[in-house]
């Protein structure tokens, strides 16, 4: 009921029409990360995900933001499944991630670590290859969130009505070998060229 | 002019009734994949057009409030596809809340208490100050000039011009008052019969390419040929409006030119964006915009015309 509160009303403002080009919609285990724009890109990915795959699939967000009432407590716990990572905290953040994976389920993270104003991702945050190091069976999807962060940018009170769209690329997984920051380049340009297709050919 | 409009609503649901079965037909006997690509295309255009024709029957039964809400409607899809097509940055967000949330609304506000003096200046000499002014204000000045530009065309185009459709509805013609939803009518019908006529002599007769770097389907037989059929539909639909038949020809071919260059003019910014249609909203149309770039040109031209040469 909540839930299909929020997401109608998020998609009437912003829309968040998905596009999937290079991956299809399954109940596979995966990571998906996306670029950063706005709060209200963790509810758009979560709308964006058929129901059965919603179920298993927990947004990682920040305990900042997410965890600072008790509505927004309600929100990112109750409605959206959300894992809250304490940022600033001084022991390893990547554990409640683990503990996610273990028990099988997918993740969304936004591997930029912070809300960004740039159309395209800044470099990635380290956290995103040692989860491929660790879970190599997993499939990692590129995720593009086009708009966010000019419907809905930082400090900003109202989202303006533009409309957003969320493309999942092909998945990635980390190759035999490879080195920590060419996964990380690699995976950034993964959301890179999804900010590219024209989805007439998608 | 209940009597007249009936008979209009009749003769368009007699018209698409007609199209509705060409369109079942077609699609029976279309053999090659081409062929039956154009009929599906047909046949959405022809199902959009119910819809739009069963909206302005509302529109017309509710009189002018929901006719200029039908209409602010409009303009926010419009905008919507625009601004979400074209490049600002975050640093933009409160020209663009105030594009959506204040600029809006006051349009059309200003038909309905008929401030025509605002109504010509609020977007093209207040927006064009605020907005700018709105987006300084958060300091960065990378592209700045065409991040202000492209929300000043959009909030033009997809606002200001639109709304001169149904401030139509507020002209005071001596000898035609109550009667200006015809002439609403009469902008809409030409401008999309146009649009139609212009396809269907194009697919027919089309051979010789107008402009192919902006819009590779217009052909200067589609031109000439639905622009005639629109011109002599107008000038047939005389009796709907204050015109004698060759002045309503004469209005009828200035909303053909004004509608084929805006469809130009649009088409030419939407490549610009890398983009073939404006938006999913509408099946077989594309977004709304695409029915309604030709509208952006022609309605101001049609009020200007008829304001200047018809009322007091």
């Amino acid at each position: 009921m909540i839930q299909s509160i929020l997401f109608g009303l998020s998609r009437f403002l912003v829309g968040g029409r998905a596009i999937w080009a290079g991956s299809q919609p399954h109940l596979r285990q995966r990571v998906y990360f996306a670029n950063h724009g706005s709060h209200l890109d963790t509810i758009l990915i979560c709308a964006a995900l058929p129901p059965d795959l919603r179920a298993t699939t927990h947004p990682v967000a920040a305990a900042d933001y997410w965890g600072k009432n008790a509505l927004t407590r309600y929100i990112s716990g109750q409605v959206l499944n959300a894992v809250l990572i304490d940022r600033k905290a001084s022991r390893n953040p990547l554990e409640p991630l683990r503990g996610i994976l273990d028990d099988g389920e997918s993740l969304i993270i936004f591997p930029e670590g912070t809300r960004t104003t740039e159309t395209l991702p800044q470099k990635l945050k380290s956290g995103l290859f040692h989860l491929a190091r660790d879970y190599p069976d997993v499939e990692f999807v590129p995720t593009y969130l086009e708009n966010l962060s000019r419907a809905y940018p930082k400090g900003a009170v109202i989202p303006a009505p533009i409309s957003c769209t969320i493309s999942f690329g092909a998945p990635i997984r980390l190759k035999p070998g490879e080195a920590r920051d060419d996964f990380l380049n690699r995976a950034r340009q993964g959301i890179i060229d999804l900010a590219y297709v024209d989805e007439e050919d998608a | 002019m209940d009597d007249k409009f009936l008979y209009l609503m009749a003769g368009v649901v007699g018209l698409l009734l007609v199209a509705s079965l060409v369109g079942f037909i077609l699609g029976k006997r279309a053999v090659t994949d081409g062929a039956k690509d154009t009929v599906r295309n047909l046949n959405e255009r022809i199902r959009a057009w119910w819809v739009m024709v069963g909206i302005f029957g509302l529109a017309f039964w509710f009189g002018k409030g929901v006719t200029l809400f039908l209409f602010m409607l409009t303009s926010f899809y419009c905008l919507r596809e625009f601004l979400s097509m074209t490049r600002t940055r975050p640093e933009d967000h409160r020209a663009t809340v105030a594009a959506f949330y204040i600029f809006i609304p006051l349009q059309y506000w200003l038909i309905w208490t008929e401030w025509t003096a605002l109504f010509s200046i609020a977007i093209p000499v207040y927006a064009f100050l605020l907005l700018p002014i709105l987006s300084v204000a958060k300091g960065n000045t990378q592209d700045f000039l065409m991040r202000s530009a492209k929300i000043q065309w959009a909030l033009m185009l997809t606002v200001y011009c639109i709304s001169h459709a149904p401030a139509l509805l507020t002209l005071d013609i001596p000898g035609y008052a109550g009667q200006n939803f015809l002439l609403l009518f009469f902008l809409v019908a030409v401008v999309q019969l146009s649009d139609v006529m212009q396809y269907v002599f194009g697919k027919i007769f089309g051979k010789h390419k107008l402009a192919p770097s902006v819009s590779p389907n217009k052909t200067w037989e589609g031109l000439i040929g639905g622009g005639l059929a629109a011109t002599a539909i107008g000038a047939a639909l005389w009796w709907i409006t204050p015109f004698t038949p060759l002045i309503a020809a004469g209005m009828a071919f200035s909303i053909v030119m004004a509608g084929f260059w805006g469809g130009l003019v649009l088409s030419a910014v939407k490549r610009s964006l890398g983009k073939k249609d404006w938006g999913h909203m509408i099946e077989g149309h594309g977004g709304a915009l695409d029915r309604m770039d030709s509208v952006c040109f022609a309605a101001p031209l049609f009020y200007h015309l008829t304001n200047y040469f018809y009322t007091l």
